[in-house]
């Protein structure tokens, strides 16, 4: 039951990663034909392109969004695939924990790197 | 979903690369994972590179300026196509599961008719729309730039 509830946040999470992910790769990589949030013109990894996007509450709140759920999804991922090579029953808490722990720390750091961007670039 | 029912998994990772004869739907399941977890793994090393634009602009361009040239381009090229794959298959998967694009139920009735052949536009659909993708990126890429 519990497996099934995961799964289906696994699926949810997989379609907010196709909507925000998208949203990056056609601003980061399809600059050339589409031209999306790149205000300073020049390459999106352009500091004033990035200072641009980075002081928009918009951004903020979709990086965040995006990490989260492309963390969850990748990682219950991971766990299914683990899972399925038939680990002893110890071996499967410890993946568990691993992946939790490890999502969690990079949550909060890449959360963290999101608002600190955010608030940096509001004061230039 | 991941209970075996007692049942050990003896092929290990083999059995999830290797498809057989199982056709395209079994391949295109290898290859979600495998573009999953390179995905995964890009990710992951993402969200440490990018975090130096909290520091700044110097720390960023330094930043930057540590994963640039041709290798990293077509690395970076590689993970578009995989995200394109990715998605487009995962949208295929999500209608599966929630039990759309598989035709309605018959009676079974010989010659008996499988529901893969209700699937297969869909699964040649997602490799058409993925291709056609990695095609515009690829345009971006190589070729714009």
């Amino acid at each position: 039951m519990r497996d099934q509830r995961l799964w289906t946040w696994h699926v949810a999470a997989g379609l907010v990663v196709l909507v925000t992910l998208a949203l990056h790769m056609a601003i980061m990589h399809l600059d050339a034909l589409l031209g999306l949030f790149n205000p300073a013109g020049g390459h999106p990894i352009d500091w004033a392109n990035v200072a641009a996007r980075s002081r928009q509450g918009f951004f903020l709140v979709s990086y965040v969004v995006l990490l989260g759920a492309a963390l969850f999804h990748g990682l219950y991922g991971l766990r299914t695939i683990l899972h399925e090579l038939g680990p002893g029953p110890a071996l499967r808490r410890g993946v568990d924990v691993t992946l939790l722990a490890g999502g969690g720390v990079l949550f909060v750091f890449g959360a963290w790197a999101a608002w600190a961007a955010f608030a940096l670039a509001r004061t230039v | 979903m991941l209970d075996t029912k007692g049942y050990p998994n003896r092929l290990g990772l083999r059995g999830w690369v290797g498809g057989g004869r199982w056709g395209l739907e079994r391949y295109l399941y290898t290859l979600h994972r495998l573009t999953g977890l390179g995905l995964l793994v890009y990710f992951l090393l993402h969200i440490i590179v990018t975090s130096a634009r909290a520091f700044g602009a110097a720390a960023w361009d330094a930043s930057m300026a540590r994963v640039t040239g041709p290798v990293f381009v077509a690395g970076e090229y590689l993970v578009f196509a995989a995200f394109v794959f990715h998605a487009a298959n995962g949208v295929r998967l999500a209608l599966v599961e929630l039990g759309w694009a598989i035709g309605r139920p018959i009676e079974p009735v010989y010659p008996y008719r499988t529901s893969v052949d209700e699937q297969r536009p869909l699964a040649v659909g997602v490799l058409i729309v993925a291709a056609l993708l990695a095609v515009v990126g690829g345009l971006d890429f190589f070729v714009l730039h």
